[in-house]
C-alpha cells in the first residue's frame, strides 16, 4: 500500500502562512497499509444472522464498565445504600416465615423454615431482579443504542451481571442464618457454583429475550411485574416441591426455575439432589438461551429505529 | 488508490405510519379513534396503512485515507441517517458498505454520561461506551483532564456540573479517541464559541494527524475550513460530492438563491406601503460582482435600491437606511441626505424614483442583515418608515486555513492594512 506521501494535501494546516496550504511532511504516517479484507461490512441482513461471539469478546470490556455503573449508580443518594439488597429478601423472608411457615403450617422439608424460605429467596430474589432490569434495559439505554453502535447483547447482560453482585450480598446474609440455625455445609456445596451459573444463564435467556420485546411492545413493561409475581408462586420458593401433588410436581418441572431453587437448596443446606428436576432446567435454559441469542440478533437490527 | 470507505447503492427506508383518513370533527375522529382498532381486528392481518420514506437513497461513494469529507444538506437531507449506517447503529435496507479500518463515531458528546456518577467515573464509562479499552483510557486519563480544566472538580457528579462543565468533559473524552475512521456529527451545534473553537481545533489536528473523518454540520465555514471535500445530500441523494468550496457553493446558492427574499415589489401604487406623500415601489439588495453569482461574501460589493412613487410634487425626499445584524446590533446607518450631496438639497416632481446606496465588498461581517427604510423630507423630518422584510445572508466563502475556522465576532469585518517594523533595539 503507497499511502505515504500522495496524499499531502488533505490537511490544510498551516499557521506561518495563512494564504497558502503548506505541504505536510507526511500526514498519513499514523496510517499503516490498509488490510486487503475490510474488517466491516454493512449490510442488509433480513432474518437470522449468526451470534458473532467475536464481536461480543472484543467488547467485554463495555460490559464491565456497564455493570460497574449499574451497581454504582443503583444505591447512590439512598440513606441505607447497599443494605438494600439485604433488606429486601431479609423482610420478605420474616414475612414468609409469619405467614407461610408459622400460620399456614406451610412445611420445609425438614429445615427451619426461615433458612428454607431465605435460599429460596435468595435464588429467586437475584432472578427476579435480573429479569426485571434487563427486561427494561434496552427502553432505558435508549439514548445509546441510537447514539453509538456496540453489541446490543451487553446491555440486558450488563443488568443481570450488576444483580450478582446483590446476590452476593445477600448471600452474606445467608451464611451468617447458617451459622445462627447450626445448618453445616456439606460436599454439596460444590454444585453452588454451578447453581449459580445456570441462574445466570436462565436470568440473561429470559432478560434478553424480554428487553427485546419490549422495544417493540411496550406492553412487556406492565406485563412483566405481574409476570414474576406468578412465576415465584410457580416456583418452590415459600414451599417446597414435595409438597404439591405428584401430579402437579411433574408439570412444576417444566418452570425452570423449580430444578434451580431446589438445586441451591441441596447444595446450600446439604440436601439431596433432585437431579431429573436439575437437568429439566439445564436443557430449558440452554434451549432458552439459545432461541433468546438468536433471536435478539435478528431483532437488533431495528433497535435504532423503533426504540 | 484503495479507499477506506466505500459505500455501494447504500440505501435507507423508514415505514411511517399513516392516519386512515383527516379527521374534522371532534365527534368523528371519536368514532374514528373507536373504530379503528375494531376494523384493524376485522381485516385479521392487523396491518396497517403504512407509508415509506427512503431517508437515504442509492449512495455511492468512496472515502480515501486520511480524506476529511463535510457532509452537508438541509434538515431531513439524509446526513444523520448516513452517519447512523456508517457507525452500524441502524442497518441500510440495500446496498454495501465496507470499511477497512476502525470506525468510532461521535454522534453526540457525553453519550452515556451518567448523572450521578463523578467526573472521573464518567471519563471511564464514556470512553469505555465510545469503544476505547481500559488501559487505553488509564493512559490518556491526565491528559483528557488537562483538556478539559477540570481538575478540580473530577470527583464531583456530574449533575452538579455546569452544562459548559458537561460539554467540556464530554469533549475531553471523545477527542482522545483514536480510530481510523471518525464519524462526527453536528457536535460544534453546542457549547459557547470558546468551546466550538477549541472543537473545531481538536478536529483540525485529528485531520492533520491522517485520520479519516466524515463529519456533518451546518456550519459551512468548519467545513470549507477542515475539509477538502464536501458531499451534500438533498432528499435522500447525493446531490453534488467535490471539493468543499465548490459544494458548499452550489449548496448555498441552491438553498438561499431562489428564496426572492433579496427583493419586495409593489406594483399596485394604492396598496404600496406609505401615505399620502411617499409609496414604496421597490426594495433591493443585488450584488455588484457578477462572479460571485446569487449570493454574497465578505468580499463583494452589493448595492441596496429603494425605488418610491413622490406624491407631493416639490417636495425634497432623502433616503436612509439603518441596517442591522441578525443579533439586531445596527451595523451603521446612511442615507442619500449625506451620501449623494448634488441630490440631497434638490426638490423632485411627482413621480417614480430609485436610490442606490452602493456598499463595498469588506464591510459587514458574515450573517444574516435586515434594514430599515426611512424616507425623510427636508433633511430632517421621516415622512415614512418602513421595517423591510428583504434579508439577505453574507457568505463567508474564502478559502481559510484551519487555524481561523469560526465567525469572527465583530459587526464590520474590514480587509485592513498593516505593517510591523522595528522602531528601537534594546
Amino acid at each position: 500500500m503507497g499511502i505515504s506521501s500522495t496524499n499531502n494535501e488533505t490537511a490544510p494546516i498551516s499557521t506561518a502562512n495563512p494564504t497558502q496550504n503548506r505541504k505536510l511532511e507526511n500526514p498519513l504516517d499514523t496510517v499503516a497499509g490498509l488490510p486487503d479484507e475490510p474488517l466491516v461490512v454493512i449490510e442488509p441482513n433480513k432474518g437470522w444472522s449468526a451470534l458473532d461471539l467475536r464481536d461480543l469478546w472484543a467488547f467485554r470490556e463495555l460490559l464491565y464498565f456497564l455493570t460497574w455503573r449499574d451497581v454504582k449508580v443503583r444505591y447512590k443518594q439512598t440513606e441505607l445504600g447497599v443494605a438494600w439488597a439485604i433488606i429486601q429478601p431479609l423482610f420478605t423472608m420474616l414475612i414468609f416465615t409469619l405467614f407461610f411457615g408459622r400460620l399456614a403450617g406451610v412445611p420445609s422439608d425438614n429445615v427451619p423454615y426461615p433458612i428454607f424460605a431465605f435460599t429460596g429467596l435468595l435464588a429467586w430474589t437475584f432472578f427476579s431482579n435480573a429479569i426485571t432490569n434487563s427486561g427494561n434495559s434496552l427502553v432505558g439505554s435508549a439514548h445509546l443504542i441510537t447514539k453509538v453502535y456496540f453489541p446490543r447483547m451487553i446491555i440486558p447482560g450488563a443488568a443481570v451481571a450488576a444483580g450478582l453482585v446483590d446476590f452476593a450480598i445477600a448471600f452474606v446474609i445467608l451464611v451468617l442464618l447458617m451459622i445462627y440455625y447450626g445448618v453445616g455445609i456439606t460436599l454439596n456445596i460444590l454444585m453452588f457454583p454451578v447453581m449459580v451459573l445456570l441462574t445466570t444463564l436462565l436470568a440473561l435467556g429470559t432478560g434478553m429475550w424480554l428487553s427485546a420485546l419490549n422495544v417493540k411492545y411496550r406492553d412487556v413493561r406492565f406485563a412483566l411485574p405481574f409476570m414474576v409475581q406468578l412465576w415465584m408462586y410457580l416456583s418452590p420458593v415459600i414451599y417446597p416441591a414435595s409438597f404439591l401433588p405428584v401430579k402437579l410436581r411433574s408439570l412444576l418441572l417444566l418452570n425452570p426455575m423449580t430444578g434451580i431453587i431446589e438445586g441451591f437448596r441441596s447444595a446450600l443446606l446439604g440436601r439431596p439432589f433432585n437431579w431429573i428436576a436439575l437437568a429439566f432446567s439445564t436443557v430449558i435454559t440452554l434451549v432458552l438461551l439459545i432461541y433468546a441469542s438468536y433471536s435478539f440478533r435478528r431483532m437488533e437490527k431495528s433497535f435504532a429505529d423503533i426504540v | 488508490m484503495k479507499p477506506i470507505v466505500r459505500a455501494t447503492t447504500l440505501g435507507k427506508q423508514y415505514t411511517i405510519g399513516t392516519r386512515e383518513a383527516a379527521y374534522d370533527t371532534l365527534r368523528e375522529s371519536i368514532t374514528q379513534a373507536v373504530r379503528a382498532p375494531i376494523r384493524r381486528l376485522r381485516s385479521g392481518n392487523g396491518r396497517r396503512n403504512t407509508d415509506t420514506i427512503w431517508a437515504l437513497k442509492d449512495a455511492n461513494f468512496d472515502v480515501q485515507p486520511g480524506e476529511v469529507v463535510g457532509i452537508i444538506g438541509s434538515n431531513g437531507a439524509g446526513k444523520s441517517t448516513l452517519l447512523k449506517v456508517l457507525s452500524r447503529i441502524t442497518e441500510p435496507t440495500t446496498g454495501r458498505v465496507e470499511l477497512y479500518g476502525r470506525v468510532a463515531s461521535l454522534l453526540e458528546v457525553g453519550t452515556g454520561f451518567h448523572p450521578e456518577l463523578t467526573g472521573r467515573e464518567n471519563i471511564y464509562l464514556n470512553g469505555a461506551i465510545l469503544g476505547m479499552k481500559k488501559t487505553e483510557i488509564d493512559s490518556k486519563f491526565d491528559r483528557i483532564v488537562d483538556f478539559s480544566e477540570l481538575e478540580r472538580f473530577l470527583d464531583t457528579p456530574v449533575k452538579r456540573y455546569s452544562s459548559g462543565m458537561y460539554m467540556r468533559l464530554a469533549f475531553a473524552v471523545a477527542s482522545h479517541l483514536e480510530p481510523e475512521i471518525l464519524i462526527v456529527d453536528e457536535v460544534l451545534a453546542v457549547g459557547d464559541a470558546q468551546f466550538q473553537k477549541k472543537c473545531l481545533g481538536k478536529m483540525s489536528d485529528v485531520a492533520s494527524e491522517g485520520r479519516t473523518v466524515l463529519f456533518v454540520s451546518h456550519n459551512m465555514i468548519a467545513i470549507q475550513s477542515l475539509c477538502k471535500r464536501a458531499l451534500w445530500l438533498d432528499g435522500g441523494s447525493i446531490a453534488d460530492d467535490g471539493s468543499a468550496g465548490t459544494v458548499v457553493r452550489n449548496y448555498l446558492s441552491h438553498s438561499f438563491g431562489n428564496q426572492s427574499s433579496d427583493e419586495e415589489i409593489w406594483p399596485d401604487i394604492e396598496t404600496a406601503p406609505g401615505n399620502h406623500s411617499v409609496r414604496l415601489h421597490r426594495v433591493q439588495v443585488r450584488s455588484l460582482d457578477e462572479d460571485s453569482g446569487q449570493h454574497l461574501t465578505t468580499r463583494t460589493p452589493f448595492c441596496i435600491d429603494v425605488e418610491y412613487w413622490n406624491l407631493q410634487p416639490g417636495a425634497n425626499i432623502n433616503i436612509t437606511l439603518h441596517l442591522y445584524t441578525e443579533q439586531q446590533a445596527m451595523a451603521f446607518t446612511t442615507g442619500s441626505g449625506s451620501g449623494d450631496p448634488e441630490w440631497s438639497m434638490r426638490s423632485s416632481p411627482a413621480g417614480l424614483f430609485r436610490s442606490t446606496c452602493y456598499v463595498p465588498g469588506d464591510l459587514l461581517n458574515v450573517g444574516r442583515h435586515r434594514f430599515n427604510v426611512f424616507v425623510i423630507k427636508d433633511l430632517s423630518s421621516v415622512l415614512y418608515q418602513y421595517e423591510s422584510a428583504v434579508t439577505f445572508e453574507i457568505f463567508d466563502l474564502d478559502e481559510r486555513v484551519v487555524s481561523q475556522y469560526a465567525r469572527e465576532p465583530g459587526v464590520v469585518k474590514p480587509n485592513l492594512k498593516w505593517k510591523t517594523e522595528q522602531v528601537g533595539a534594546l
